[in-house]
């Protein structure tokens, strides 16, 4: 279980403080999918990077599982249990898929057991393993492969930030059946996506809708979603494609 | 192995991943000596008159043969030059790998520069792996200075591999390629500089013929307060096409000077050169982060990757 507990965060602009979290709170429970969703600029990725401890916070704390987490810095809460998905995955000049799944698993990775992450993200193992983290791959297969990375840590809170940035709607397709898996196999860890996506928003147990650092409602996906319709926040995806 | 102190042998190991005698011709030499040779049916190798190097030539049509050359240097102050002359016959494909290893923990400066000549007959293929190494904690300095050069006949095709990853104080390199028509070059470099470390390499390719290609790619990382300069300089006198690409990994007080350059000398020659400098990106370290590693790891595996 993640609490967050009072948190505050700003950054300076033109010798300004401005903040993007405003006194936050929120637990995100074991066993649970939620998805945050706002308007751009709402500080939802701020929040996400809050988590992982890319960012450091003005105030607040935050708790996985009771302990203290605030302090820590981002390979210490990796290594208690989270994980992240960055918006726009990070390319890597000479580190090949394998690198990056035995990294995140952990220990020596077979192809057999790579190939499973991979297929899990609809990627042949055969064609992607060897392949450079470079420029040749391209927004949507960075993507998957980011998806694997997470896979293979298998932790206890995975924090995805708006996966379906940047793929083609082929990808997304695909993207939103891994989720429906995942959602399926989570037992007592937690997932937080960070989504404009209908689809998405859909398969959560919870939504939490974020303006201005603040959280402005929470519920279920039907309580909240009629509330959102007719608001720019989600995207519903073309018909004839879904 | 032959005559090698242990010092010596795990010098062989780090510059031609030997860990035994080799099963094709060989060359090896230690502190200045001849301390083993191998001869095969096809591939002989012979010391020159002056005793300053060996001739090693390779029967047209041998294929899938080797020939390893490594040089040891565990003596402190040692300097020596030696040419090594590579005639390698018409349609051969052969792999030789080449390499030196200096281990000073003396006070006086040891030197090895080797300077290699391939002479590639037509529609020869060589793939060529070359590693410099050195260790030892006197004050003595590890230097090498390797020249090669390379004249390639019509159609052959010349791999290049050649790494420096540690321990080597000081180093000027200097290749130079001329390519007949349809012969290709393809050169991957690969530095890393540490302590105060100062190297330079240098790259001329002449591309002669109509329809030759090279590709020369170097990476590197400069750390603490190391100096690299990597010049690389191609030509273009025939319809051919070239490209060279300098990617370089900046830390600490490391300085980076990247000239590439081209001249284009026929109204076909297609030339292109790409050159790029610049610490780890803040993002590739926290991805790494993200998946458990602490920061010096994460930075141990990108480099790790980027000199592969």
């Amino acid at each position: 279980m993640l609490e967050i507990q009072d948190l505050s965060f700003a950054v300076t602009e033109d010798k300004r403080e401005k903040e993007i979290i405003h006194n936050l709170n929120l637990t995100i429970p074991d066993g649970k999918f939620v998805v945050i969703t706002g308007p751009n600029g709402s500080g939802k990725s701020t929040l996400a990077r809050l988590i992982m401890g890319i960012e450091k916070p003005l105030a607040g704390r935050l708790l996985l599982d009771g302990q203290d987490i605030t302090p820590l810095d981002v390979t210490q809460r990796a290594r208690l249990g989270v994980s992240f998905a960055f918006q726009q995955p990070v390319r890597f000049k000479g580190i090949r898929v394998h690198d990056l799944l035995r990294l995140a698993a952990g220990r020596n990775l077979s192809v057999s057991a790579a190939c499973e992450y991979l297929s899990e993200v609809g990627l042949c193992a055969r064609d992607y393993i060897e392949r450079e983290i470079n420029s040749s791959l391209s927004g949507g297969e960075l993507k998957r492969i980011e998806i694997a990375t997470l896979l293979a840590r298998r932790t206890r809170l995975s924090v995805f930030d708006e996966p379906e940035a940047g793929i083609d709607l082929w990808s997304f397709q695909n993207l939103i059946r891994i989720f429906e898996k995942m959602r399926s196999e989570i037992l007592d860890s937690s997932i937080v996506i960070i989504s404009h996506q209908e689809r998405i928003l859909q398969i959560a147990d919870e939504i939490v809708v974020l303006s201005q650092g603040q959280i402005t409602s929470q519920g279920s996906p039907q309580e909240i979603l009629p509330e959102l319709m007719g608001q720019t926040v989600p995207m519903s995806i073309c018909e004839k494609l879904q | 192995m032959l005559e090698l102190d242990a010092i010596q042998k795990r010098l062989i190991e780090e510059v031609a991943d030997l860990h035994a005698v080799p099963s094709g011709a060989y060359n090896f030499r230690a502190n200045g000596k001849l301390a083993g040779r191998s001869t095969t049916a096809n591939i002989d190798i012979v010391s020159k008159e002056n005793g300053r190097g060996i001739d090693i030539r390779i029967k047209p049509g041998t294929k899938n043969e080797s020939v390893h050359i490594p040089v040891v240097l565990s003596a402190s102050g040692l300097k020596e030059t030696v040419y090594n002359d590579f005639y390698v016959g018409a349609d051969c494909d052969v792999v030789i790998v080449a390499g030196c290893g200096i281990d000073n923990c003396g006070s006086q400066d040891s030197q090895h520069d080797g300077v290699h000549r391939f002479y590639l007959g037509k529609n020869a293929r060589v793939r060529y792996v070359e590693k410099h190494y050195g260790s030892g904690d006197g004050e003595g300095q590890r230097i090498l200075n390797p020249v090669t050069e390379v004249y390639q006949d019509e159609g052959s095709s010349m791999e290049m591999e050649m790494e420096q990853i540690k321990g080597v104080d000081s180093t000027r390199r200097l290749t130079l390629a001329q390519l007949q028509a349809g012969a290709r070059l393809v050169v991957k470099e690969r530095l890393m500089t540490h302590g105060s470390q100062e190297a330079v390499s240098d790259y001329q390719v002449n591309l002669d013929g109509a329809g030759a290609t090279a590709d020369v790619v170097s990476r590197s990382v400069a750390r603490d307060h190391s100096t690299q300069t990597f010049n690389a300089r191609i030509t273009g006198n025939a319809p051919c096409s070239g490209h060279t690409e300098c990617d370089s990994i900046i830390m600490d007080q490391g300085r980076i000077l990247a000239i590439p350059s081209l001249e284009a000398n026929h109204v076909d020659a297609m030339l292109v050169h790409e050159a790029a400098i610049g610490k780890i990106a803040g993002d590739q370290l926290i991805k790494l982060m993200t998946l458990g590693l602490t920061e010096a790891e994460a930075e141990e595996q990108i480099i790790n990757g980027f000199l592969r």
